[in-house]
């Protein structure tokens, strides 16, 4: 047995490889990319031939891994949590055709919006497609966890939701991991007409999925990796959900009357029952939002007294801290030293010489001599042109609504209505956004500021390289409103006139300033001069 | 014996090396660590810090609990003060002195210096300015490790050492040494 120092998410890319992954599907997203990016880099998985290039979007990524699946072959989708709604479709309708080889669903959840829009919660996912959860408490429980996971699948014929949280898949920790690995799955088509969700078929792979669930039940009641301890004390009892346990070991209380890891779902009612019985109140701690809180009102009835989120002995939002978890668990933190004085907050920044500074800059310029010029923004680094000194754009909501958001406000009236996409985002969900804006001949200017990768998350390899111009004309826009500028401070006049020509045009317009990216820019030049 | 160390600085400064090198020292000498980074959107030019937990004991939480740092290695003076609260009562401070200005409303220098310096143990050095004069421009933040050894007595300088030359050997024997003498002279500035 060897050890390794991994962070959370790769503890999850190894555990896959060891368990004999044969596909990783992934759209970058923090806090899930450097799952994929460990299986790309990852010697055993190239010398595998495992699939682990970047796909377009998650929904793209659950349907290939679901084809791989029939396949007979152990695939894994990873995305952040937002992601589960880009290919929920398919996720929801996985559990009703069921699989093939194992299909390990992924999703990190981001309580506290360290690097997103909302901190919703993934396990109410899979609760609504009715598919067994694994959440991991630490990072050996990660790596061990995959190959449950995936055998559990197989087993059930079901795709698994694992789910983690920020905390988890960016702390490092040492692993042990095993000296033999498992081969891949052999190539075995799936037959069988559970894979054809007509409505007849569907009604009955429904039925099938609604008998799956006792065993499902069974199996996380006999879950190593929940565990019930039980203490002679009457009193408090905890439940803690996948992380949490950490914070609740780490205060230490030895009042509680008795402590419930959870981290195989269904709930184990019941261990939730033995629990209750031994105590007078439960406590509820779980990262993200109160779904076990909400659910064992179910189990143990309205009168029973529970704490967690919902009642404030936890915060309502953002995630668990070792802080407020000692203090739910009623320990008092005591500290030397109040906040200091002189600290204010410093919000992130686009790069010194980043193009999209560059594009707001003209964008500001050409906006301040319309009264009502409105910038919709998208999901990416750029999206940091909310800030000042830019105060660019008027919203930022899901990926690629920049697009269709325009669209919507100019049919309303709105001129000029200008979007702001980003490479990556626009072949992730701007492109359909931008045929309906081109049926309808929607009088929008669509800047797609195009930066030669997918930057927020570090640089990954973008799916439209080189064919946004081909996309655009594919799609109907007419060649003459396709432009490309190099977004740089000398050519400010050039692209402030252009930016001006095309919102004079009355129909869909594309404008690409085009320049690469700085991260990725000096990291090719930092590599250079080692290999020199 | 534990150790609880928060690294703080502002995104693409280069804390998480200086975690990558304590964490090599560590596994390498059989302790139990956890280590949680920022990585997103934080690391353009915003603040970043990585919770870094050393201990011959088993580590349960990823985050270290206010009060309980021994020691806030900081590449900023501000974000030093950042972490304040989640030092103990014996922690040390030790820090850059130069400020990275990247905000409009950035507290007084001499203020924020001033009340960085009234704490018990706080050391500080413009470890930027020595870096250049010294002619390894690039191994600031070695300088600052340096100055930090001390007080990260759970490993010895030396297994700090160490774990340098392993950490930056892919990228050759110049960087070796020199982040190696960046080390030794953030040691002297300490003693």
């Amino acid at each position: 047995m060897k050890h390794k120092l991994l962070l959370g998410d790769e503890a999850v890319a190894l555990g896959a490889i060891h368990a004999g992954l044969s596909g990783v599907y992934a759209y970058p997203g923090t806090p899930s990319t450097e799952i994929t990016e460990y299986i790309q880099n990852n010697e055993l998985a190239c010398r595998r031939g495992v699939h682990s290039r970047w796909c377009c979007n998650e929904k793209t990524a659950m349907e290939a891994a679901l084809g791989m699946s029939y396949a007979g072959k152990r695939a894994l989708v990873c995305m952040k949590h937002v992601g589960m709604n880009v290919c929920a479709d398919a996720f929801v309708n996985a559990a009703i055709t069921g699989v093939g080889g194992g299909l390990i669903v992924l999703a990190a959840d981001d309580p506290s919006m360290h690097s997103s829009q909302n901190e919703q919660d993934s396990r109410f996912y899979a609760n609504f497609a009715m598919v067994p959860i694994f959440e991991p408490s630490n990072q050996q429980e990660a790596y061990d966890m995959m190959e449950q996971a995936f055998e559990m699948s197989e087993k059930m014929r079901l795709p698994v939701l694992m789910r983690m949280v920020t905390r988890m898949a960016h702390s490092r920790a040492s692993v042990a991991v095993k000296d033999e690995v498992r081969e891949e799955n052999l190539f075995n088509l799936s037959e069988g007409k559970n894979w054809v969700l007509l409505p007849a078929i569907a009604r009955k792979q429904y039925q099938v999925l609604l008998d799956k669930q006792p065993d499902m039940l069974q199996d996380a009641e006999q879950s190593q990796f929940n565990k019930l301890c039980l203490t002679e004390k009457k009193g408090l009892g905890v439940i803690a959900c996948g992380i949490a346990y950490n914070y609740v070991q780490e205060a230490c209380c030895d009042e509680l009357s008795g402590i419930l890891k959870v981290s195989q779902y269904p709930l184990p009612e019941q261990q939730i029952k033995l629990l209750a019985a031994k105590s007078d109140t439960l406590l509820v701690v779980e990262d993200g939002q109160p779904v076990v809180e909400q659910s064992i009102r179910g189990i143990l009835g309205t009168d029973y007294h529970v704490k967690g989120r919902l009642t404030g002995d936890l915060p309502r939002t953002g995630e668990l801290t070792p802080d407020n978890v000692a203090k739910a668990v009623g320990k008092k933190v005591k500290l030397t030293f109040e906040k200091a004085q002189n600290v204010v907050g410093r919000p992130p920044a686009l790069c010194p010489g980043c193009g999209h500074r560059d594009v707001y800059n003209a964008l500001n310029q050409v906006a301040a001599e319309y009264p009502h010029a409105r910038i919709f923004g998208d999901i990416g680094c750029y999206t940091l042109g909310a800030l000042p000194p830019f105060n660019s754009i008027a919203s930022c909501v899901d990926m690629g609504a920049s697009i269709t958001m325009a669209k919507g406000a100019a049919d309303a009236g709105l001129f000029p209505a200008i979007a702001v996409i980003g490479d990556s985002t626009f072949t992730h969900s701007g492109m359909t956004g931008l045929l309906d804006a081109v049926n309808d001949n929607a009088n929008i200017t669509i800047i797609i500021s195009d930066n030669l990768t997918t930057a927020m998350t570090g640089g990954q390899d973008s799916a439209g390289t080189n064919k946004f111009e081909a996309i655009c004309l594919g799609l109907g826009v007419p060649p003459e409103h396709v432009r490309v500028v190099i977004p740089l401070p000398k050519n400010m006049d050039e692209i402030t006139r252009i930016i001006r020509e095309e919102i004079n045009y009355k129909g869909v317009s594309v404008i690409i300033p085009r320049r690469e990216c700085m991260q990725t820019l000096s990291r090719k030049l930092r590599q250079k001069k080692i290999q020199q | 014996m534990k150790k609880n160390i928060i690294l703080s600085g502002v995104g693409g400064q280069g804390i998480l090396s200086i975690a990558t090198v304590i964490g090599e020292a560590a596994t390498q000498c059989g302790l139990h660590l956890k280590q949680a980074e920022v990585h997103g959107m934080s690391q353009r030019g915003g603040d970043v810090q990585s919770n870094l937990r050393l201990s011959t004991e088993p580590i349960y939480s990823d985050l270290i609990p206010m009060g309980q740092a021994d020691l806030i290695i900081s590449m900023e003076p501000m974000e030093a003060l950042r972490y304040l609260p989640y030092l103990n009562k014996d922690g040390w401070i030790v820090s850059s002195s130069k400020p990275l200005v990247n905000i409009p409303n950035y507290p007084d220098e001499s203020d924020l210096m001033a009340e960085l310096k009234a704490l018990p143990h706080t050391t500080t050095c413009d470890i930027e300015v020595l870096a250049k004069d010294n002619g390894i421009p690039k191994s600031a933040n070695m300088i600052l490790l340096g100055m930090a050894a001390k007080a990260i007595d759970i490993l010895t300088p030396q297994q700090l050492l160490d774990a340098i030359a392993r950490v930056f050997a892919a990228k050759g024997e110049k960087v070796v040494n020199d982040n190696i003498q960046a080390f030794d002279i953030g040691q002297k500035i300490a003693s």
